[in-house]
């Protein structure tokens, strides 16, 4: 008993010194911030032009769905896209013409998220059954046929995505992790442990040597991850309320957040900070989901008002609302070129912004 | 009208005669909700209160109470999950009908109406936007403690399982605490970057990128979701030429010109000229290890090897002794990131030495003043008939 005893008394102790260390860097911390943090971004960004009225309006509407659509993803052909429904469906839809080209029946009708492989031959989903499931897509035969369930969490998926390969998926979980899986042999080759809260989101970074990707959940903070070695590399926080939505700034130098909390923000690799938020008085429903244009000056943003905003970001004002959907606005993505904005709403549809 | 629509649809005001709780631009008449039925005020009604409400309609026998089908539905299926509570629920309806029917006439009708609006809100007719539904993924993390549990016993059917505790927990306080401390320490040595400059930077980018973004400027060919005509996206198809703004594009990073295939091929080109093509190859080679499945990784390790960093390799690419005892180390816990820092360090070597001097070779100027045919392979040897710099223009092959 007397040797247990001791050998707590020892790290009690220098548990408070390091706690003591650690309280000093963090004051030290902020101050050097603080020091950084000396001309805000609108200010800079005052010199520039506006950005041209912009004329975008929905293009296309893809109707099909019987349930509320709660994810999509482009494929890299630019014009086709995955969406998933809780009618338990999942529709792979040819944009441009708005033909539907497979609808997948699920096994359960919580899926929550659903991703485009690179290759664009196979897509995965995932949701209430805490499991990522491929299906590999073939014109000839049923696809149900050869779906494979290649990881499961020990919680709800929340979201998905190949990094750069059909071979892995990345997905982020209700269980607080992230985790990297082998396609082929449902093999977990990497877990991020670190949010204290559920995952909603997650974003690679666009470098094509990129190893690292960013998470974004309900505890709150932004978390940066390298992939390689599964550990958390740089964290943000700020946001009131749960991050909805994550996304990387196209050069990769930054990442914008959107939250229940009715702010988007940006927030600065290397500056470590915030450096914008976009709000406005009048918005006071959650955000669930954004996306930059090519050049970055644009962010969308939809909301749980029906609406998509487009803030500009350099300049930090709202530029223009888009109306159409009918109920809230649960995901939005920008096409592989750029050259459209797709939105899924709980009123069943997708639209196309152009 | 969006306002309007939206307040409407969360029950602040709502059209006398109709269940669908929507705004239209006509003569329909609205009424206002009273404030005690407002949702502001974190209303969370149960299912008895419902049952009440309904109960209560069907004792009052007016036409205007008459229950929907949705309605009579949901009160059949209340009464079978409260059938042994139905009898107080029944007493308290009455009651309710009874302190209603005191009241005169007029304040009535619009209390009725209210009291409909608000369920209208919270049991909404079917097809009808629901606002008071919650998120799913929110719902969920409600119901964690219960759910948690019953997850762990779920079968394994497809793949592993994550683990559920986070290796922090597992790990001693000290160990967290000094995990800590070194985050917060690189921090720290990280502040030396200003927000003033991280604008800069924003703005730059913007001010390379404006003309490629299709939102803002106007593409040619056009916009194919606002053409209506698919030909941008089938531009390499029948253009003879590559355009002039895509060749430009290729000067903004490595990256930008890897990512273009014509850049690419255009690159492959010049460094074989230079006969120093070998490195472009290996770091395409670690890009294709990171995308196989885990079981070709192995062998593609010691392809890779064999083929660039061996002392017999027929390839060899140079790079410093720091990143080859660092891969030589790697080599003996093989993954697919096992060249990761030799790559880095190539990379940064191509980015300085060959990329810039192909971005000042006659070849990219050729390229870029539009002289140049897309399909033409020999276009090398052209650019040699007015080359002027010895060293930057690409010896005859």
């Amino acid at each position: 008993m007397t040797d247990g005893g001791l050998k707590v008394e020892q790290p009690l102790e220098s548990v408070e010194a390091l706690s003591r260390e650690a309280e000093g860097l963090k004051v030290k911390l902020e101050e050097e911030r603080q020091k950084l943090n000396d001309v805000p971004l609108t200010t800079v960004a005052a010199r520039l032009e506006p950005v041209t009225p912009l004329t975008i309006k929905t293009r296309k509407v893809l109707k099909g769905h019987q349930g509320k659509v709660l994810c999509s993803d482009w494929c890299s052909d630019k014009r086709h896209l995955v969406s998933s429904s809780q009618d338990g469906k999942m529709i792979i839809w040819d944009a441009f013409t708005t033909n539907k080209e497979h609808a997948v029946t699920m096994p359960t009708t919580w899926v929550m998220a659903c991703a485009y492989s690179p290759t664009g031959s196979m897509v995965a989903c995932g949701g209430l059954d805490n499991k990522v499931t491929v299906y590999p897509l073939s014109l000839d035969e049923d696809v149900t046929q050869k779906k494979k369930a290649v990881g499961t969490h020990t919680s709800y998926m929340s979201c998905c995505t190949f990094p750069y390969s059909d071979q892995q998926i990345l997905t982020g979980s209700g269980d607080s992790t992230c985790a990297l899986w082998d396609v082929e042999s449902g093999l977990m080759l990497q877990s991020f442990h670190g949010h204290q809260g559920d995952v909603m989101a997650l974003d690679l970074a666009p470098s094509e040597t990129g190893n690292t990707f960013v998470s974004g959940g309900c505890d709150k903070m932004a978390l940066i991850w390298d992939m390689r070695t599964g550990q958390c590399v740089q964290s943000f926080e700020g946001h009131e309320s749960d991050i909805n939505s994550v996304k990387f700034y196209p050069s990769g130098d930054a990442i914008a957040t959107g939250s229940d909390d009715a702010t988007c923000r940006l927030f600065d690799l290397r500056a470590d900070r915030e450096v914008a938020v976009y709000t406005k008085e009048s918005i006071i429903f959650g955000v669930n989901s954004v996306d930059f244009s090519v050049s970055g000056r644009l962010l969308f943003a939809g909301y749980n008002d029906y609406t998509v905003n487009v803030w500009d970001t350099l300049k930090c004002h709202r530029l223009t609302i888009l109306y159409g959907h009918e109920n809230r606005v649960s995901c939005l993505k920008m096409s592989p070129d750029g050259t459209a904005i797709s939105t899924g709403s709980w009123d069943f549809t997708l639209r196309i912004w152009s | 009208m969006h306002l309007a629509h939206l307040m409407s649809a969360h029950g602040y005001f709502f059209p006398i005669d109709d269940h669908v709780l929507t705004v239209k631009n006509d003569s329909t008449f609205y009424r206002f909700q009273t404030p005690y039925f407002w949702p502001s005020n974190c209303w969370e009604p149960e299912n008895t209160d419902y049952a009440v409400y309904l109960c209560k309609r069907t004792m009052q026998n007016k036409a205007r109470l008459e229950l929907a089908d949705y309605e009579a539905e949901n009160l059949a299926r209340l009464q079978k999950m409260f059938s042994r509570k139905w009898e107080f629920i029944f007493m308290q309806a009455e009651a309710q009908s009874k302190v209603d029917k005191k009241r005169d006439k007029l304040e009535r009708k619009v209390l009725d109406s209210q009291e409909r609006a608000f369920w209208d809100v919270h049991r909404p007719m079917p097809g009808c936007v629901n606002t008071t539904e919650i998120d799913i993924k929110k719902a969920c993390r409600m119901n964690k403690p219960i759910k948690s549990t019953k997850h762990l016993q779920l079968g394994l059917a497809g793949g592993r399982i994550s683990p559920s505790v986070s290796e922090a927990d597992l790990t001693s306080p000290v160990e967290t605490l000094k995990h800590d401390i070194d985050l917060l320490k690189t921090r720290v040595d990280r502040c030396n970057f200003k927000v003033s400059k991280a604008a800069e930077s924003f703005i730059s980018y913007w001010e390379q990128y404006q003309d490629y973004d299709p939102i803002l400027i106007p593409t040619d060919p056009p916009n194919p979701w606002v053409s209506d005509c698919p030909d941008y996206w089938e531009v390499d198809k029948f253009a003879k030429e590559i355009p002039t703004k895509r060749v430009r594009r290729w000067a903004f990073s490595v990256q930008e010109l890897l990512k273009d295939p014509l850049g690419r091929e255009q690159f492959v080109k010049f460094l074989e000229k230079e006969f120093s093509g070998e490195n472009l190859m290996f770091l395409t080679a670690v890009q294709e290890l990171k995308c196989l499945p885990q079981k070709d990784v192995n062998t593609k390790v010691q392809e890779i090897w064999d083929e660039y960093l061996a002392t017999s390799a027929p390839v060899p690419v140079n790079i410093d002794s720091k990143s080859m005892n660092n891969t030589k180390k790697n080599m003996q816990n093989r993954d697919r990131w096992t060249f990761d820092a030799a790559a880095a360090h190539l990379y940064h070597l191509m980015k300085s030495d060959s990329y810039s001097r192909f971005l000042r070779s006659e070849m990219y100027k050729d390229i870029l003043s539009g002289g140049r045919k897309k399909t033409s392979v020999k276009g090398g040897i052209r650019s040699i008939v007015h080359f002027s710099k010895g060293k930057d223009a690409p010896p005859p092959s």
